[in-house]
């Protein structure tokens, strides 16, 4: 495999060890079956889902029996409009047994599925103070991100694009300037479609990039799950090993001398400044 | 002698207790988590955890999400 990671490079977060930066959701398949091979193709080590109101004819779903054991359980508290509801979310997700972990999403906007930082603010401080591991999910804001830092979150989510629309990095000059200035990791989270977005994200230093619609709605969602992994270790890989400059002028990859019948070494033509 | 459980009205199970309830719903005290009146009832205390009428309770469990 040409996806291994640096041995030693690991992402930290609520005091976990991570190799694999690719988080995965569980939402959209078409056969939740997929998703023990969805896991082990991709190599991610985090996963999330959703907690909602057991259908009493048809029984709770079996999601968590799709699982693999090794995952970390990334519970979201979707369907919160108000940062009480989100509170109240996570804590029914944690009292499942299934860690301590909270990605908090507060969206009141069911048209544009765009989440409320400052709600989200406040639910980061109340559940970071009870103990939760906080990844709140953003608008790539710098002050929102700042205010997310200051309340506890273990690391931020920003949007690339609006919520399962596949669109890519829309948002990367805000992402960047997040990444430029906070201490925590940046995930992109939302929006990204196609394995080449998530890899840019990662060449820019995202820390990881969370992947759900576009692998759950893929043809082959395995496949697209596979090449997702191997994008991120890519991305990774890439921006670990320092991206040469950009330039505006031509730069010739080859020397500009030695070439055949040439007198004294002089290249043939002058080369613009 | 009903409760609300996740909106609809239901009979008090008997005895009336969380374990019962579920038991009546079908449903595996492992996967789910219950919430009475607004609060949450620990897995270990779902025997011991009795029901009154008009009791509201909710009753969750995950589903697919990102």
């Amino acid at each position: 495999m040409t996806t291994t990671p640096e041995p030693d490079d690991f992402l930290e977060i609520g005091g976990t060890r991570l190799q694999s930066r690719l988080f995965v959701g569980t939402g959209k398949f078409g056969d939740d079956a997929l998703i023990p091979a969805v896991c082990e193709a991709s190599g991610a080590q985090v996963i999330t889902m959703a907690l909602r109101r057991v259908d009493l004819d048809a029984g709770p779903a079996n999601l968590m029996g799709h699982i693999p054991a090794h995952m970390v359980r990334l519970p979201n508290t979707s369907g919160a409009r108000t940062a009480d509801e989100a509170v109240r979310i996570a804590r029914l997700a944690r009292a499942m047994g299934c860690g301590h972990w909270i990605k908090i999403e507060v969206v009141a906007d069911s048209r544009h599925l765009l989440p409320d930082g400052y709600a989200t603010a406040r639910a980061t401080e109340t559940l970071a103070r009870e103990g939760f591991v906080v990844l709140p999910y953003m608008n790539p804001d710098l002050y929102v991100a700042r205010s997310l830092a200051d309340a506890g979150a273990a690391a931020v989510m920003p949007l690339g694009a609006p919520i399962g629309t596949n669109r890519g990095l829309r948002t990367r000059e805000m992402i960047a300037v997040l990444i430029e200035d906070l201490a925590l990791p940046v995930i992109v989270d939302a929006g990204i479609g196609r394995p080449s977005q998530a890899c840019e994200a990662m060449e820019m230093g995202a820390a990881a990039c969370l992947v759900n619609t576009a692998i759950a709605t893929a043809a082959d969602p395995v496949g697209m799950a596979r090449a997702f992994g191997r994008a991120v270790a890519a991305g990774r890989e890439a921006f670990l090993s320092g991206p040469g400059a950009v330039r505006a002028r031509a730069s010739a990859s080859s020397p500009l001398t030695g070439f055949l019948g040439q007198d004294g070494g002089r290249a043939p033509q002058e080369v613009a400044p | 002698m009903t409760l609300t459980v996740n909106g609809s009205t239901r009979p008090l199970p008997r005895p009336a207790n969380v374990a019962a309830l579920l038991r009546d719903c079908g449903l595996d005290p492992a996967v789910v988590v219950v919430e009475r009146n607004g609060t949450i009832v620990p897995g270990a205390d779902y025997a011991a955890t009795p029901l009154e009428p008009g009791d509201t309770l909710e009753i969750l469990s995950f589903v697919g999400g990102g």
